[in-house]
């Protein structure tokens, strides 16, 4: 592909204290692409998603979304861009998390109506129509008045699908969207991701699904020890196990438990 | 002993008692509403400055916490007109100390409310770009409204208690309305039973109104 890429991490770097925990990431995503990145537990694939819509601040090397440094004026560790162009700068990254994340006091309509109106600054009306579309498109127009305590795991997730996509973001940062939920929830879930997909939403993927990293990624990133280990189309890095010892002994834990 | 119980005294003069309980309610709800207030605009203030300023808003709560409310609103009543050239009747001098009182409180209820708000909740506000002040209006307050109801619930009924330490510089309160009809009729017993069984109704009918605003904040936004 020589299309320019959408999101372009160079020598990316990151400390807690004194804990190097990202050691100099390169990873490109083109518009259309979907990206999952797999990895050891404590690698760094969480920090580096919060690194990109800057909910954590990085150290050194770039981020660039469209060209434009992400979190800084100018350079990583430089001055930080005030708070409301940060704001403005997220609000062209959607994230779904882990553990839902969905505002209590507001139900799922509510909740993907939020950043359309106060960060869109959409009429009543029109965000209304757009958080029904979408809770329609994640199959819960049945469910648009319930709040997050009166929907399960996977509706929950489904409503924070609703609420990152409803905002129109260039990139969607998916981490471990799946990880707390009942088995028996991973797939209604992981349909709605792949219909995404498919609509070619751009999006990075963290995930501990290797099925599902296979069949529904263009490219598939193994993070391990804070940088990219290897990298490649889901066929391509499959052959790379040869000669990746990282990545064999992760993929191993997966094909022991699996079928 | 032979005390024969005899209401009848206290039925004569039960309109200094109604009078009482209106006006107790009274100052407990105006004092509560300044307090919280001031509790509030501290907590924000306090949850996102520095050392500095933290230190100041603590040593506010600390002092309160400190002294007993008598004695501050001894202090606020017949010590700082002599200080400062103000006047003010009994009933303005309670509510001021009674409000900053609670300010003191409201201002630990809600701080520690703030603070139990999900980090997750406030990475989701930033994630969608919400503005720092549009995720404490939209998100932090909200969330922090139902984590403290209860706590403030609390609050507000001992606030409603204290209001009886009122009596003390003779504001017609409901203690105070108790201790004028027993020093007339020196129904001791009767009076203060009586009293005490306004207090329970009362606190507990303000306890019932805030659980119904619970449950309202519960279901609505
Ligand atoms: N806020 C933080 N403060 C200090 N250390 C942190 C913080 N967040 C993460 N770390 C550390 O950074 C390292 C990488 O964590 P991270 O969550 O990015 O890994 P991960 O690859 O997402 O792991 P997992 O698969 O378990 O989610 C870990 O050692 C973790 O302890
Ligand atoms: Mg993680």
């Amino acid at each position: 592909m020589s299309a320019i890429p959408l999101l372009k991490i160079s020598r990316l770097t990151k400390s807690f204290g004194t804990n190097q925990v990202l050691k100099s990431v390169d990873l490109e995503v083109t518009a259309g692409e979907v990206v999952t990145v797999i990895g050891p537990s404590g690698g760094g694939k969480t920090t580096l998603l919060r690194c990109v819509n800057f909910l954590e601040a990085y150290d050194g090397g770039s981020i660039k979304i469209d060209g434009r440094e992400v979190g800084y004026t100018d350079n990583a560790g430089g001055k930080k861009r005030g708070e409301v162009d940060l704001a403005a700068m997220r609000a062209e990254t959607g994230m779904v998390f882990q553990s839902f994340n969905l505002f209590p006091h507001l139900n799922a309509e509510q909740n993907v109506m939020l950043g359309l109106r106060q960060v869109r600054k959409k009429p009543h009306k029109e965000a209304l129509e757009i958080a029904r579309h979408w809770l329609d498109r994640v199959g819960l127009s049945h469910k648009t008045g319930s709040l997050p305590s009166e929907l399960s795991g996977g509706q929950q997730q489904r409503v924070g699908i609703a609420r990152a996509v409803a905002m129109d973001p260039k990139i969607l940062l998916l981490d471990e969207i799946t990880s707390a939920l009942d088995p028996e929830l991973v797939n209604e879930v992981l349909d709605v991701v792949r219909q995404l997909a498919s609509d070619g939403m751009t999006m990075l993927i963290v995930t501990h699904e290797i099925a599902f990293a296979r069949d529904a990624s263009h490219r598939i990133v193994f993070v391990a020890d804070g940088s990219v280990s290897a990298q490649g189309k889901p066929d391509e890095l499959m052959a790379e196990v040869a000669n990746n010892e990282r990545l064999r002994s992760f993929l191993s834990r997966f094909s022991a438990t699996a079928h | 002993m032979n005390y024969q119980l005899s209401f009848t005294q206290i039925w004569r003069h039960f309109d200094k008692l109604s009078y009482g309980v209106l006006l107790s309610i009274e100052l407990a709800v105006i004092a509560i509403l300044i307090g919280a207030v001031i509790g509030l605009t501290l907590a924000v203030i306090y949850v996102s400055s520095g050392r500095v300023v933290r230190a100041f808003i603590s040593a506010y709560v600390e002092f309160i916490r400190n002294v007993p409310l008598l004695l501050l609103v001894y202090l606020v009543f017949y010590g700082l007109p002599t200080v400062v050239n103000i006047a003010y009747d009994a009933s303005t001098s309670f509510i001021v100390t009674l409000s900053v009182y609670a300010g003191a409180y409201l201002v630990e209820v809600f701080r520690s409310g703030l603070d139990a708000v999900p980090k997750g909740l406030l990475d989701a506000g930033k994630a969608m770009g919400l503005t720092p002040w549009q995720r404490l209006l939209h998100v932090r307050l909200p969330t922090m409204t139902r984590i403290t109801l209860p706590a403030l619930s609390n609050t507000f009924i001992s606030l409603f208690k204290d209001t009886s330490i009122a009596s003390v510089i003779a504001v017609p309160e409901l203690t105070f309305g108790a201790q004028w009809i027993n020093n007339r009729t020196f129904r001791i017993v009767e009076v203060y039973a009586v009293t005490t069984v306004i207090y329970l109704v009362a606190g507990y009918l303000i306890l019932f109104g805030l659980r119904m605003l619970e449950r309202r904040f519960r279901v609505e936004r």
